[in-house]
């Protein structure tokens, strides 16, 4: 078991950051190359003072349309969001991991708001699982590849919570808690996960349109 | 539950998808999956979370309560998300459904655009399916009809020339009994107005034509309407998806304002010409803007009024409320100068909710009502949500600078039993301002 989770942490880890990082610049290289060949006549109109606007303005919470008309989702969606990112960059664990591969001293959340993120976050993810099968519409157009986007980040938090809980063995759950987080990573680029790798183009896109041509707020 | 349960019969649908094949269909879908469509495709197929937030923007899911088959990421679902799932290997049947809902169940208004997280563009998404079905024939016969007018006429109501020049002549003629200083100048070089029209105005609403003559006259204008091909500004070739001809219909309107050395286009009361000439026909020519300036109508009021070109010594008393057209307001912006124009005109104007760019669609634009009788009652049934809301207004007329909204809300106002009417603003400066050139 120590071996398996030396190699996890060890050499699985860099192969994991490996693909993530190698995968995803290579997906949005290529996708950017895609749009100069064949879609000049969207990306011309590509403005980055709108494109900037767009993204502030609905990473807002409640601040457009969308957000107000559904607003559970939008609590759950910001809460899963913000509680990812905060746990993933600053966890405890993390943290002494960041020193350990980079020798980089990184603040580290307190256990406790570690644990309070850690619980929103699978809470969210049971709200979204809920949603998913009792939404009609979300129902009507759930594929595979939405299903597996949700096991997917829903598995880092669940084994997260059994280690702090000390439900099992502490080395096994460990161990599965650093290979789910490490699917995640290796997912982002091949995935429905890879929205966190192209949202950013698409809302910056359709806020230009918006700003640019249509002189209009897209919100 | 679906649209194959509620498919209806459409003679060129029947007869353009009895001569497909799988492979055909197969061909075609690749060729514009894999060919014409690049990353904007890729993306919102990849990035659409299937979050289900666009169901609560849609004039038909809102009026469809509770069905997911009319929610934007359903019609995005049952057509270009099973053509790239399939790679194109679907039945004609499926085809046909397909056609029946990117032709008639999304008007490519945009208003899921204010709903979505990640920005996907659902109506981009809709022009590309209906892309693929003008490729394969397979396009309701009313709104095939106005394409294939455009093909052999440059126009979309088979209007010949002579009968074009004919019908400004007699409205010149009409308006000079009433202003008999007034003309319409046909080709005139040099002019600082090109005033362009969509073909239904001298089809059938050719009173509009003389409101326009009379409005430039009394505002001393100096402007021509053009007398060749390209006069009419409509395109109903941008919604079959019949890009190519669009573009030929977008040259010859640049191409005759550019003739004539005029200084702008004004156009009239359309959103849907306005769109093309605006955004899409400048794009597939290759102009990131305009050769010629385009002014629509809204603007130009706006100017008159502002300028005091027309004077309007009496407001309109009654209550009315004003439809914001979404290709004059998603898609340019004109919320705020629509409404100063309308409060210029009119005493009392109360607003709908929601307005401005959060406009509910009329249901009759993207080409939707241009597919005929057979689908009026999807609009219909589509729309009551708009319904509801002009009738909770409780005002009797709806301000509505565009064609389209005009015939969409005409139809809901008619069905719904709501009492109110429609009209434009040229018809309330027409009746409301100083005439002094008038006998």
């Amino acid at each position: 078991m120590q071996t398996f989770y030396t190699i996890a942490v060890g050499p699985l880890a860099w192969f994991a950051w490996a693909v993530f990082l190698v995968g995803s610049a290579w997906r949005i290289f290529s996708m950017a190359s895609l749009a100069k060949n064949k879609e000049m006549a969207a990306v011309a109109y590509f403005d980055t003072a709108y494109g900037m606007r767009s993204i502030a303005r609905w990473m807002t919470p409640f601040a457009t349309l969308g957000w107000q008309k559904n607003p559970v989702l939008t609590f759950a969606t910001f809460a899963f969001h913000i509680s990812f990112i905060l746990l993933a960059l600053f966890a405890q664990g993390h943290a002494i991991l960041w020193e350990y591969a980079f020798g980089m001293r990184v603040w580290a959340l307190p256990p406790q708001v570690a644990s309070a993120l850690t619980i929103i976050a699978t809470l969210s993810c049971a709200y979204f699982l809920v949603r998913r099968l009792s939404n009609s519409t979300v129902r009507f157009v759930s594929t595979p590849g939405d299903w597996l986007a949700l096991g997917l980040a829903t598995l880092p938090f669940i084994t997260a919570l059994l280690v702090r809980q000390s439900v099992g063995d502490p080395l096994l759950m460990t161990l599965l808690h650093v290979l789910s987080g490490e699917a995640v990573l290796v997912a982002i680029p091949f995935t429905r996960l890879s929205h966190a790798l192209f949202v950013p183009f698409t809302r910056a896109y359709m806020g230009s349109e918006f700003g640019a041509v249509r002189h209009c707020p897209d919100w | 539950m679906g649209i194959a349960e509620r498919k209806i019969e459409d003679a060129n649908l029947l007869k353009a998808v009895a001569a497909l094949t799988p492979d055909k269909i197969q061909q075609v879908v690749r060729s514009v999956t894999k060919g014409e469509a690049g990353a904007r495709l890729a993306v919102y197929h990849e990035t659409c979370m299937r979050c289900g937030m666009c169901a609560e923007a849609c004039h038909f899911s809102l009026s469809h309560k509770g069905d997911p088959t009319y929610t934007p990421v359903g019609k995005m679902e049952q057509t270009m998300w099973r053509l790239l799932r399939t790679d194109g290997r679907v039945t004609p049947d499926e085809i046909y459904n397909m056609a029946q809902i990117a032709f008639t169940e999304c008007n490519m208004c945009k208003r899921c655009v204010h709903f979505c997280p990640v920005g996907i563009d659902t109506g981009y998404i809709i022009s590309l399916v209906r892309r693929i079905c003008h490729l394969l024939g397979v396009v309701p016969m009313y709104i095939l009809d106005t394409a294939h007018s455009h093909s052999a006429t440059m126009n979309q109501m088979w209007v010949k020339e002579d009968e074009w020049i004919d019908s400004l002549m007699w409205q010149e003629d009409e308006a000079r009994d009433e202003f008999p200083k007034l003309r319409i100048p046909l080709d005139k070089e040099g002019s600082d107005v090109l005033y362009s029209v969509i073909a239904p105005e001298p089809k059938f609403r050719t009173q509009l034509i003389y409101q326009a003559a009379a409005i430039m006259n009394q505002a001393g204008i100096d402007w021509t309407m053009p007398a060749g091909p390209g006069w009419d500004n409509s395109d109903m070739c941008m919604m079959t998806g019949n890009l190519e001809m669009m573009g030929r219909l977008k040259r010859a309107h640049y191409e005759m304002a550019q003739r004539l050395r005029v200084k702008r286009i004004v156009m009239g009361e359309c959103g849907h010409a306005f769109r093309s000439v605006y955004d899409t026909g400048n794009r597939w020519l290759g102009f990131k803007d305009w050769p010629v300036p385009i002014v629509h109508s809204v603007e130009f009021f706006w100017e008159l009024l502002t300028t005091g070109k027309i004077k309007i010594p009496q407001k309109f008393q009654k209550p009315v409320t004003i439809h914001d057209p979404c290709n004059i307001t998603r898609g340019y912006g004109l919320m705020e100068k629509l409404r100063e124009v309308v409060h210029m005109l009119c005493e009392n104007v109360v607003e709908m909710t929601p307005n401005r760019e959060h406009t509910i669609c009329c249901c009759a634009g993207g080409g939707v009502i241009n597919c005929g009788p057979p689908f009026k009652g999807t609009r219909v049934a589509g729309n009551k949500v708009k319904a509801d809301v002009l009738a909770a207004t409780g005002v009797e007329y709806v301000i509505a600078p565009c064609h389209n909204c005009h015939g969409g809300l005409e139809d809901i106002i008619s069905h719904y039993k709501l009492g109110m009417h429609t009209k434009f603003i040229g018809d309330l400066i027409f009746e409301l301002m100083e005439k002094p050139g008038a006998e």
